[in-house]
């Protein structure tokens, strides 16, 4: 079973929130690494990139396939992990933890109401939502 | 899940290690049991095993069957002995490659040919009009399962549970008939990993013990994601990626397993055409020292000149870096030529080697 912790909020497509003050920090979800196997290459913005809600930022590769990566929130790329781009597996690994992808400072605050929160991402997600 | 799809003996055995599931040719499939770097890796340092039950096993036996292979097949059937199988390609009028193949020679009159799964139907109906009455075509894929067992530790697992020490004399493409977990059983010193090993064909009845007692003995399960990287890896031709009926074996580099000189055969004077003239397109390795996955389809460019396309390509389990094979014009083939590949909206650099050395 992927474990959805608590105290995150979570995106339709898979992305997952962990507010930090005015930052989110911003990951791939363990269901969604489940499902795409073996991460071996991502291509994320550079700190300074500015990303819209639901607007592409990225894109996660595994061995069976390509996935493009949204943002759950509005606001500026302060962060992008630089770790993960050798060491791809840590996504697999930690999907919560060292394995997050970029940190936003938030442009509005008010986009957060719109994500799920953990029971119904989970909800989501057993439904097979894509 | 669709339910139409065919399933093989190992199915249940699949299920069983929770298995992720996928339609290949036709066939409900293992994709992979844990991960696919994981078990490629298994591969390369110990041993895996891999339900290849899907493959179309066809029995060709009766007076004329020689002459009939001769004449559909582009290797030399002639040359075989009991108990050697060979590789070799079933090829058009124009030269083109139908299906690549392994021939099984049994004895005088007596054939197994394994064929792809994507295949099986078109083979035989290309086969049929081929056969005369003294010949029995069969398609054996049902009855039997088979099961591969690769890597540096298979050949010394396969005769430990086979009590069967002399099939580590087997030479490569040799086989013999022996028994495991109670079961008859075929084993070939075949494989498709560029590991040493066997391909093992036993009953459908006896698929899953015997699949057991190899995961017991200590084989990683390995589904076709690990199959397919493995075999890119040691840059052997997929159908319908490298080859397919409009590529000839000149450009494929597969004339070691086209035998010109033998009695003719099927396409023989299109591909002695074909190779007397200048060559136009060459299949190369190509490796990248960038993560980013070439896929099939995707351009490879010298400048700003399209020069050819991949035809598969992967991040490799062995070296951690993405490789890939593909068609290039033959003046850009050489090795340590610089070639780049468009990938999405970005340009992976990468050399080419000769596909063998993919892993070099």
């Amino acid at each position: 079973m992927a474990t959805v912790p608590a105290e995150l909020k979570y995106s339709k497509s898979h992305e997952w929130v962990k507010l930090e003050g005015d930052v989110a920090v911003i990951g791939i979800t363990d269901h969604a690494q489940a499902e795409l196997g073996d991460i071996t290459y991502l291509d994320l913005p550079e700190p300074g990139r500015m990303v819209q809600v639901d607007g592409l930022f990225g894109e996660v590769e595994s061995v069976k396939a390509v996935s493009e990566l949204f943002s759950p929130v509005s606001g500026e790329v302060v962060e992008t992990n630089t770790e993960i781009a050798h060491a791809t597996e840590l996504v697999n690994e930690d999907p919560y933890g060292k394995g997050w992808l970029i940190k936003v400072r938030l442009s509005k605050t008010e986009e957060l109401a719109a994500l799920l929160d953990a029971a119904d991402y989970e909800k989501f997600a057993d439904e097979g939502g894509h | 899940m669709e339910t139409n799809l065919r399933r093989t003996p190992l199915f249940a055995a699949h299920q069983k290690r929770n298995a992720r599931m996928v339609d290949y040719a036709g066939w409900e499939m293992p994709v992979l049991y844990t991960g696919i770097l994981e078990e490629a890796r298994a591969v390369r340092n110990h041993v895996g095993i891999f339900d290849i039950s899907h493959m179309g096993r066809i029995q060709v036996a009766g007076e004329g069957a020689t002459a009939m292979l001769q004449l559909l097949t582009s290797n030399d059937v002639a040359g075989l002995k009991p108990s050697e199988a060979q590789y070799s390609l079933l090829t058009n009028l124009n030269g083109g490659i139908i299906d690549d193949i392994i021939v099984y020679r049994a004895g005088a009159e007596d054939y197994l040919v394994v064929i792809n799964a994507s295949n099986t139907a078109k083979d035989l109906a290309w086969i049929a009009p081929y056969t005369p009455p003294s010949v029995r075509v069969e398609d054996d894929t049902l009855r039997t399962a088979m099961i591969a067992v690769q890597g540096p530790e298979a050949p010394a697992l396969v005769a430990r549970l086979a009590n069967q020490a002399a099939l580590l004399e087997l030479g490569r493409f040799q086989y013999a008939i022996g028994e495991i977990a109670g079961a008859p059983a075929t084993f070939c010193r075949t494989g498709y990993t560029g590991e040493d090993g066997f391909e093992v064909i036993v009953p459908a009845a006896n698929a899953e013990s015997v699949w057991d007692v190899l995961s017991s003995g200590g084989a990683t399960a390995c589904g076709l994601g690990a199959r397919d990287a493995l075999r890119i890896e040691a840059g052997y031709p997929l159908y319908g990626h490298e080859i397919d009926e409009t590529t000839s074996p000149v450009e494929a580099g597969l004339m070691w397993a086209v035998k010109l000189d033998k009695a003719n055969f099927i396409g023989r004077d299109r591909i002695t055409i074909i190779k007397s003239e200048p060559a136009r397109i060459r299949l190369v390795g190509l490796v990248t020292q960038e993560r980013i996955q070439p896929r099939q389809g995707y351009t490879i460019y010298v400048g700003n000149e399209p020069v050819g396309e991949v035809t598969s390509g992967i991040f490799s389990p062995a070296k951690g870096v993405s490789i890939a094979m593909g068609y290039v014009a033959a003046r850009y083939a050489k090795t340590g030529t610089m070639v780049e590949i468009a990938i999405r909206d970005r340009r992976a650099t990468a050399t080419v080697v000769p596909k063998k050395n993919l892993l070099a």
